[in-house]
């Protein structure tokens, strides 16, 4: 037995109001991904491809220290994630917790987060959807530093024409994901 | 500054701290203790000013629990049961009699004796944890293994 007692340190100190950010890992078809949540929602999730120690450095530093790993603060979204990726579910209900992006990233995010399920955009539109039409550069850069991959859907932004354009988590990942939303894809 | 992630502290000196505390108020209670110094440290960790020593940071609150948990059980008998079973993670202490003499120890020697043998600090460490200079934490450990050696001669 483990004298270490994780589930109720977590549980205290949820209960307490001092756990700031929880923790967990979720397997995906395409890798293992890394989701945080604060008492507000959903503030982070991450692909295989940035080090765990980095993305809890970045949650320490820019939320509060105060990091636990506590899958139980993370069923809602865990279980929300599982149903999408087997072509179950087509939107997220967890609350999101935006704090992470701010200005014209932000207003992009919140944008992306609008396009519903197995529709594509181009960074042109996005760009003209969060009030700046010329942005398109930094919506593309909203994109590519989005800090809410797969729940803030930035691989339905694509280049005009219809190129993939850029994927944090790689360009076989976004095309996986449209070809699961597209119904391409044999579950 | 920047302070790590708690969990980092937990992941590198969690097992340690559990250590300290189940050769200083047995295996039974060291669970609850345990808990207690996280909750404790976590609360106040976003306004820790110092990072340079977080292990004796964590051990300095975990004496404290420790003095907390004896005053709760002084009036309580020493419990002698057997030591429950455990897993390969956290060996209890190899000589359950002789930590209970440990246990029996004045304050400062006990904590200075457990945190030289269980937690394995240097004196320098176990001054900044009960709060003594160095030679001071040197001399309890040395009065605290007097003090041992002559109720186990008995």
């Amino acid at each position: 037995m483990n004298p270490i007692d994780m589930t109720e340190l977590a549980r205290r100190a949820a209960e307490e109001g001092i756990l700031d950010v929880a923790y967990a890992t979720v397997d995906a078809p395409f890798g293992r991904m890394l989701v945080a949540a604060t008492p507000q929602g959903l503030v982070r999730t991450a692909f295989d491809k940035e080090r765990t120690d980095d993305v809890l450095s970045e949650l320490s530093d820019r939320i509060s220290p105060r990091v636990l790993e506590a899958p139980a603060r993370l069923d809602g979204v865990r279980r929300e994630l599982d149903e999408y990726f087997e072509g179950r579910r087509t939107e997220f209900s967890t609350p999101i917790d935006w704090r992470l992006s701010r200005g014209f990233l932000l207003r992009a995010r919140e944008a992306c987060a609008t396009i519903p399920y197995g529709q594509v955009r181009t960074y042109k539109e996005l760009a003209t959807a969060a009030g700046s039409p010329e942005a398109v550069r930094a919506a593309g850069n909203a994109m590519a530093k989005n800090p809410i991959p797969i729940v803030v859907p930035c691989h339905r932004v694509l280049r005009t024409g219809g190129a993939l354009g850029g994927y944090g988590g790689g360009l076989e990942c976004k095309r996986w994901l449209l070809d699961l939303e597209s119904g391409h894809l044999r579950l | 500054m920047r302070l790590p992630p708690f969990q980092t502290l937990i992941d590198r000196h969690g097992r340690e701290v559990h250590r300290y505390l189940a050769a200083c108020v047995g295996p039974i209670d060291a669970d609850d203790c345990w808990q207690d110094t996280m909750l404790a440290a976590l609360r106040a960790y976003p306004g820790l000013r110092d990072d340079r020593n977080l292990r004796g940071w964590l051990l300095r609150i975990a004496a404290r629990k420790v003095l907390d948990s004896h005053r709760a059980t002084r009036r309580r008998p020493v419990p002698v049961a057997d030591v429950p079973e455990r897993g390969a993670d956290s060996p209890p202490p190899p000589d359950p009699a002789l930590w209970r003499a440990v246990r029996r120890l004045p304050e400062k020697q006990r904590a200075a004796v457990t945190l030289r043998f269980a937690a394995d600090l240097d004196y320098a460490a176990i001054g900044d944890v009960i709060d003594c200079s160095e030679a001071a934490a040197r001399q309890n450990v040395r009065a605290g293994l007097a003090g041992v050696r002559r109720e186990w001669v008995r």
